[in-house]
């Protein structure tokens, strides 16, 4: 096996190696399942309950994604605004960082006073935990041109849109789908936690509904998919960046 | 103060300060340049680093305007970006996202009238920047990316991007100083002949002296703070110049001469008379 298969499977080997050393720790020790669940049991549960837990899980995605792609708009149109515009940037950036060290889970009892239980609260917490790194990466693009760069269009007696959309989007691409693959996971966190209070459907509301039926091994089965779930849509995001910002990345290609 | 007509570049006393509060001090990047450079003439500025070779390059495009008199290009006072000009600097500063042709073809998609017509006539401009890439020896490297080629490459697309909406004014600043000396040598060549082709004017920025004196029909001698024209040497080398015209000892006498007006230059700060 050479390097390159070795690093392909390397986190599945360790996937199997904790699995088996979760499992026999459980075995050994004899854990109840109450307390911390073997990961046999939690595969027993997911199989006995996969009707529901599909349903959460669905309900939770397709918030989750609806909650992101408002990020993903209010995130790009605001980063594009304060990248693009140095007083914007000098009076938007303080008021946006303040507003991003609040903790998110904090809104949720105010967005069920505002929109009721349901669906509302988890889409906006998804896209409020969501939408600050997109923002940030698409301004550090726009904002880190090198005057160079702008210079070959500026002797040409290009506008600023043009110099905006020449060079300054392409080149901040490359921080866009960066921005996505730690937003998309993020998005995720924002909809299960607000759904564990706010909602009566999705995984958060399957994790609470579980733990106080003391069915430990559903709560797990419904953490192992919300993190499935994160994970595919960050390969995903990756995948596309690899396809459409291959120029930035060619260090790691070898080329 | 008016335009000379018989003059493609002129600059009737300028003076610039970088901002207000150096102006406030009388304190500035270049003093008092007056330059008249006449129609296809190619120029070379040289001068001791940080002498305001850049600033002066940036007044001539347009991106800086000047504290105190004016300049003239083409009869028209300069007061923004010159559409007419066409600039490469000393990093190629290619868009990595782009092909070398794409590279080549940014300009046509900026400038009037090639902007308006970009889409329709895109295959036409695509057979010229290839033409164009042709010519400076970058034949079958149209689709390859920037970072896939070498840096006497990359350089020579960067000629190429600033030629391509056949400006009549090609502005370089210091555009072969990162090359090693045989590539630096091949590019001045292929300068020379695209300049011999169509007639262009050329301003120059560089440091060094054998390149300013093979390529140009005038070298300015810029002192450093205060930035200042201090000599013009007419270069009545004959053209068409070979390489083998640098090993002359005529040459050779003329970069000796400019090489002492620097050198004196650098020993006395600038206090040296005209």
């Amino acid at each position: 096996m050479n390097q390159k298969q070795l690093e392909t499977w390397a986190p599945w080997g360790l996937l199997v190696a904790t699995l088996l050393i979760w499992q026999a720790a459980c075995s050994l020790f004899n854990v109840s399942e109450f307390v911390f669940p073997s990961p046999l049991r939690i595969w027993e549960q997911m199989v006995e309950y996969r009707d529901v837990i599909a349903g959460h899980a669905w309900r939770t995605f397709w918030v989750t994604m609806v909650g992101f792609g408002i990020a993903i708009v209010v995130g790009v149109l605001l980063g594009f605004v304060i990248g693009s515009s140095r007083l914007a940037y000098a009076a938007v950036y303080p008021l946006m960082t303040g507003f991003n060290a609040l903790p998110k889970a904090a809104f949720v009892p105010i967005l069920v006073v505002w929109f009721g239980i349901g669906v509302g609260p988890a889409i906006l917490t998804a896209f409020l935990i969501s939408f600050f790194p997109i923002m940030v990466n698409i301004a550090t693009g726009l904002a880190t041109l090198e005057p160079e760069l702008e210079d070959v269009l500026r002797v040409l007696g290009a506008k600023r849109w043009d110099v905006l959309v020449k060079v300054g989007l392409p080149r901040s691409m490359p921080y866009f789908y960066g921005s996505l693959k730690v937003a998309i996971t993020l998005a995720f966190v924002g909809t299960t936690v607000s759904e564990m209070t706010a909602a009566n459907e999705g995984i958060g509301y399957l994790l609470i509904s579980a733990g106080s039926a003391m069915q430990m091994g559903l709560a797990f089965a419904g953490l192992v998919v919300v993190g499935a779930m994160a994970m595919i849509m960050y390969e995903l995001f990756s995948l596309i960046e690899k396809h459409t910002t291959g120029w930035a990345h060619r260090g790691s290609q070898n080329h | 103060m008016t335009a000379s007509p018989e003059h493609f570049v002129d600059f009737q006393n300028v003076w610039l300060a970088y901002n207000e509060s150096l102006l406030a001090d009388n304190h500035f990047a270049v003093e008092d340049i007056n330059l008249q450079v006449k129609q296809g003439e190619f120029i070379a500025i040289v001068g001791p680093s940080g002498c305001g070779k850049s600033t002066f390059m940036k007044l001539t495009t347009g991106l800086k305007k000047p504290s105190r008199g004016a300049i003239y290009v083409d009869g028209q006072p300069v007061n923004g970006p010159l559409k007419i000009s066409g600039m490469a600097f000393q990093s190629p500063s290619l868009l990595p996202w782009r092909t070398t042709l794409d590279n080549v073809l940014l300009p046509l998609e900026i400038v009037e009238p090639y902007r308006a017509n970009f889409k329709a006539k895109k295959a036409e401009y695509e057979a010229r920047a290839i033409d164009l890439l042709q010519t400076v020896g970058l034949g079958g490297y149209e689709r390859k990316f920037p970072w896939e080629l070498s840096g006497g490459m990359q350089q020579r697309a960067s000629i190429c991007r600033a030629l391509i909406h056949e400006p009549k004014m090609l502005l370089l600043d210091e555009p072969f100083g990162a090359l090693d000396a045989f590539t630096r040598e091949e590019l001045w060549c292929t300068l020379r002949d695209l300049h011999a082709m169509q007639k262009f004017n050329v301003i120059l920025v560089t440091h060094d002296l054998r390149e300013s004196v093979f390529l140009a029909d005038t070298v300015y001698v810029m002192s450093k703070s205060p930035g200042r024209f201090v000599v013009k040497r007419d270069i009545d080398l004959p053209r068409p110049r070979d390489l083998e015209v640098t090993y002359t000892p005529e040459f050779t006498h003329i970069v000796h001469e400019l090489r002492g007006h620097i050198g004196a230059m650098r020993r006395d700060g600038a206090n040296i008379g005209q």
